[in-house]
């Protein structure tokens, strides 16, 4: 009995270390800026830093806007996907797969060769349009955790007699979906959109092949240039990824509850 | 105006030789019905007969193959079933999760864009008509399936509905509930007078609620007629067999002219036998339990003896089943305290009205 117990606990306080370790190391190193103490002059640089303040800020700005271009192309794909073409299920999600198979450096030459200032769609010829570009390639790396989680928000709700009760009671297609659908899977929603943001706000590649101020690059000038607050954004980047993990878990406690009181 | 026409335009619903085809499989068959203006109408019959494609025609879900949908004399038979102004009803509830009691049932009103004050009215008369005053702010999660079913009824006639369809609603509820919301959708369906279309696979719930009932099998229409008529006098064998229960005997046929056939060893006689039916025939004839009683029979009654083989206690009504010369014949009882069943193996005397036989066509 004891030993079956012991195994398990083994097999996890390996893992644990595994991850943790490195963690620990990293944070216990961000603390020695100074010689004879530990102390949080790291932080205190990093946050201190106007360049550390834009480029986070830019990217949070554009890992919501990114989130708002998933909800929107998700969220009425993956619902009439479900509802009308259910064959087509297995290809969408391979499609939606795809990024995954993908390395971002080819998806941002692709971009590149088709956008560039001298295309049909000169996105790169501007800042805006660079902005935009860098929205629309970070919809589509985040399109197979956004699909997902929209997909499972779907499965969890019975959509075809909901969809049938709201269309009798008069609702458009437009209504259903912003009303009735969103409403009911907007935790699911929200998940997607927090690893959404997750990705977003830590990205290097794009944001550098495409020279926008983002918090990827800003993260790699500073790993190449100082010693210790590297290690400091490194666990502040643990931080904000951890804190948006930890909202999935929260607003999942507000799922809407489908199923009867019992008699 | 023709007496045709007359007669066309009293109608409320009108299904004209509605046809639906999945792929090559035609499900619904050249279906005719006229339902007059607050009448119940049930549709029943066993998985696949295609009345559930029916009322779904009917809610505008699925188009016909062929034929028309004439409501209130328009032919909806093109329009989206948002277009329709029907209220329906769905097994699985369909309440909306998000949405508080009130804002369900006030959802049809406010894609209508009718003000507040209206909505809050009409929720609050819908509210006391289901019997949930006080229920407005609660979620469907907090409510049990019966209060469940009473606010999707409630959401389906909101808006005032011309036409209003239940699909199946009793069928995810326990037995009690079944009962006591079948008599107030009953109720409320007579007080409001809307023309109502039931979709059910349950025969109990079809004979208890509805003024006519449609009873389906494999697309078709068996039989329309009220539950009396269904019950006592169906036109068919599927008929005969799916409403009610049923003891099947097979007789022979004597003289066809005087109507003549012999039963487990007994003559019966003055039947209207079917058409073509020769001398040596076999014929399947039926009887409902209730109508075979035990004892001594009446003047012209028809008497059979035989071992019974099964006794079931079902409460107030006690089923036997006897064997009679290899044929089984069901005979139900009422259940009477004072008095002990009778045994299995038990010889008994049974004896049924010449009237309460039926002939079946084997169609």
């Amino acid at each position: 009995m004891r030993r079956s117990r012991f195994l398990p606990w083994l097999g996890f306080a390996l893992g644990a270390a595994y991850f943790l370790l490195p963690l620990i190391g990293t944070f216990e190193f961000s603390l020695r800026i100074r010689r004879d103490a530990y102390s949080f002059g790291a932080y205190a640089n990093v946050l201190s830093d106007p360049l550390f303040r834009a480029t986070f800020g830019y990217s949070a700005i554009i890992a919501l806007l990114t989130i708002l271009v998933g909800i929107v192309l998700v969220v009425p794909a993956a619902y009439f996907v479900r509802l009308r073409m259910p064959r087509l299920r297995p290809v969408v999600e391979f499609v939606t797969l795809l990024p995954l198979i993908v390395p971002p450096i080819i998806l941002v030459f692709g971009y590149l060769r088709m956008f560039n200032s001298s295309s049909m769609l000169p996105f790169t010829a501007s800042a805006r349009g660079t902005d935009m570009l860098l929205i629309f390639g970070y919809t589509t790396l985040a399109l197979p955790y956004m699909y997902r989680a929209v997909d499972t928000g779907l499965r969890a709700i019975d959509v075809r007699t909901l969809t049938e009760a709201a269309t009798v009671l008069g609702a458009s297609s437009f209504t259903i979906i912003t009303r009735v659908i969103f409403p009911n899977i907007l935790v699911a929603v929200l998940s997607g959109a927090f690893l959404t943001f997750a990705i977003v706000i830590g990205e290097f590649v794009m944001a550098s092949l495409l020279n926008r101020p983002a918090f990827g690059p800003y993260l790699q000038n500073v790993g190449a240039n100082k010693a210790y607050e590297p290690a400091a954004l490194a666990i502040i980047s643990f931080a904000v990824t951890w804190a948006a993990m930890g909202m999935i878990q929260l607003v999942a406690r507000f799922a809407p509850k489908t199923s009867a009181r019992s008699e | 105006m023709s007496e045709k026409s007359a007669a066309a335009a009293e109608h409320f619903l009108r299904l004209e030789g509605i046809g639906k085809k999945f792929g090559s499989n035609a499900v619904v068959k050249e279906v005719d019905i006229a339902i007059e203006p607050g009448e119940f109408v049930s549709f029943l019959g066993p998985s696949g007969c295609g009345k559930t494609t029916i009322l779904r025609m009917v809610a505008g879900f699925e188009r016909p193959t062929s034929g028309r949908i004439i409501v209130d004399g328009r032919d909806v038979t093109a329009l989206p079933p948002n277009r329709r102004n029907v209220g329906m009803v769905f097994q699985a509830y369909a309440l909306f999760p998000n949405m508080t009691v009130a804002g369900n049932i006030g959802f049809g009103l406010k894609i209508a864009r009718a003000g507040h004050a209206e909505v809050d009215r009409r929720v609050a008369e819908m509210l006391e008509l289901i019997g949930l005053s006080g229920f407005e702010k609660r979620y469907p999660f907090e409510l049990s399936g019966g209060q469940q079913q009473r606010v999707a009824l409630a959401r389906a006639l909101a808006a005032r509905p011309a036409l209003l369809l239940l699909d199946e609603p009793l069928s995810a509820l326990d037995a009690k509930i079944r009962v006591s919301l079948r008599e107030q959708i009953r109720s409320i369906q007579r007080q409001l007078g809307i023309t109502t279309i039931f979709v059910t696979h349950d025969q109990e719930e079809a004979l208890s609620m509805s003024d006519r009932i449609v009873v389906m099998n494999a697309g078709r229409i068996e039989q329309i007629g009220t539950p009396f008529e269904v019950y006592n006098h169906p036109a068919t064998r599927f008929a005969a067999s799916f409403v009610g229960t049923l003891s099947v005997l097979n007789a022979t046929v004597e003289e066809p002219a005087a109507g003549s056939v012999r039963v487990a060893g007994c003559m019966i006689e003055n039947l209207a036998l079917p058409r073509g039916a020769a001398k040596g025939a076999q014929l399947p004839l039926a009887v409902r339990p209730e109508a075979v009683r035990f004892g001594k029979a009446a003047e012209g009654d028809i008497r059979i003896s035989g071992e019974i083989s099964d006794v079931d206690f079902l409460g107030s009504v006690i089923r036997i089943r006897l064997r009679v010369q290899g044929e089984l014949l069901s005979l139900d009882t009422f259940n009477d305290p004072s008095v002990e069943p009778p045994r299995r193996g038990d010889r008994i005397d049974v004896s049924f009205g010449r009237e309460s036989v039926l002939v079946l066509e084997g169609q």
